[in-house]
């Protein structure tokens, strides 16, 4: 009863979305726009700048430490959230 | 300890791997500067070794071994660990979290004192993420009744 | 012809599992069901991003040397790290949004004792009246 419906619009959006897919840069291509702006610099000032021999990590913790914080307050704010809906002390 | 006869080979396995477990998380956060880890992966493992002592063991050993109050207090103080290496900057006199500026509390030169800065917040990232896991495990298990889930 | 495809055909995978993950929250009706194609739906998206960074002969990004004498990098040898440090953040979102969602649901159970949404909807539209 519902299921075909929804098949019709998936197909319709697979269809639309591999139409799409011909405008994405080819895969593993050293010129595409996203490994040409930032990203150089990053790879090639990571051991002079930042002693630090990990690429990822100097990324994470230094160039974009601002993002790592409140993303370590997005998981504390979900558990204190779990905590809040689910428990129920014995003895209020 | 061991309650059934059928859960010793699980008990008996758990009880080399557990230690093994919780060391390597040291290791991965250790290591996260020279390759592949840091502190969301360390704090994964580290809850994933007490979530295995919960299923081979029983809920009132894991519980036993880290209390509730020193999981809320482990879940607050690695953001506090973050934010307030955050501070300690500002009030040396520089921008938020710009981490050069601790070589005038540390002996190094501002390019290592970079290195020393990350590897402070990794570790609030890494005592914060081990305590929500476990929490969060701890809540969807016993569906919130902590009390009547230790009775049984 | 072939060329077209080898170029293109991870996008085509990646849309795939997106459609099954669409299909799955659409289509079914019991709650847990739904939030499985959610995990799915965005397990999708963060393989598609981590699929960007790849590069043709390049090599993992960790500077090679031991302290003090690393060697030089040039930015065409080594993949992409961005995409796979976003992710992680991503990761650990998609963590927070599955805890949550599971503790609704027990919620859900708790007060009207089924999972499956029509009779949840039947059971609502009783206590309205």
């Amino acid at each position: 009863m519902k299921k075909l419906p929804a098949f019709i619009a998936i197909i319709i959006t697979g269809i639309l979305l591999i139409y799409g897919a011909e405008d994405f840069p080819k895969w593993s291509d050293p010129n595409q726009p996203a490994s040409l702006h930032v990203s150089p610099r990053y790879i090639e000032k990571t051991v002079e700048e930042t002693a630090v021999p990990n690429m990822v990590t100097s990324i994470l913790a230094d160039y974009r430490g601002y993002d790592t914080m409140f993303e370590t307050t997005v998981i504390f704010t979900a558990g204190i959230v779990v905590m809040m809906l689910l428990r129920r002390p014995k003895k209020w | 300890m061991v309650k059934n006869v059928e859960d010793v080979v699980i008990q008996m396995l758990c009880r080399m791997l557990i230690p093994l477990m919780q060391v390597y998380s040291l290791y991965v956060f250790a290591h996260g500067h020279g390759s592949p880890g840091g502190g969301f992966q360390g704090g994964c493992i580290m809850a994933a070794a007490f979530i295995v002592m919960v299923i081979a063991y029983d809920l009132n050993e894991a519980k036993r071994r880290f209390r509730e109050k020193a999981l809320l207090i482990f879940c607050c103080l690695g953001v506090f660990i973050y934010a307030g290496t955050g501070w300690a900057v500002l009030l040396l006199g520089s921008n938020f979290l710009d981490y050069s500026f601790l070589s005038k509390v540390l002996p190094a030169d501002p390019v290592k004192a970079r290195y020393y800065g990350m590897a402070m917040i990794e570790l609030g990232v890494q005592i914060t993420v081990m305590a929500i896991m476990l929490s969060i495990f701890l809540d969807l298990v016993t569906k919130g009744e902590h009390e009547k889930a230790l009775e049984e | 012809m072939l060329e077209y495809i080898i170029s293109k055909y991870n996008y085509w995978m990646y849309i795939v599992i997106i459609l099954i993950g669409v299909y799955g929250m659409m289509a079914k009706s019991n709650l847990m069901k739904k939030l499985i194609g959610m995990g799915i739906f965005q397990w999708a998206i963060i393989f598609y991003f981590m699929s960007i960074g790849a590069k043709k002969g390049a090599t993992i990004h960790i500077v090679t040397g031991h302290h003090g004498a690393y060697e030089a990098v040039r930015a065409i040898e080594v993949i992409n790290p961005l995409p796979s440090v976003l992710m992680l953040t991503a990761i650990v979102v998609g963590v927070a949004t599955t805890g949550i969602s599971l503790s609704v649901l027990i919620s859900i159970y708790r007060r009207y004792g089924t999972f499956e949404e029509d009779e949840i909807i039947k059971l609502l539209s009783e206590k309205g009246k």
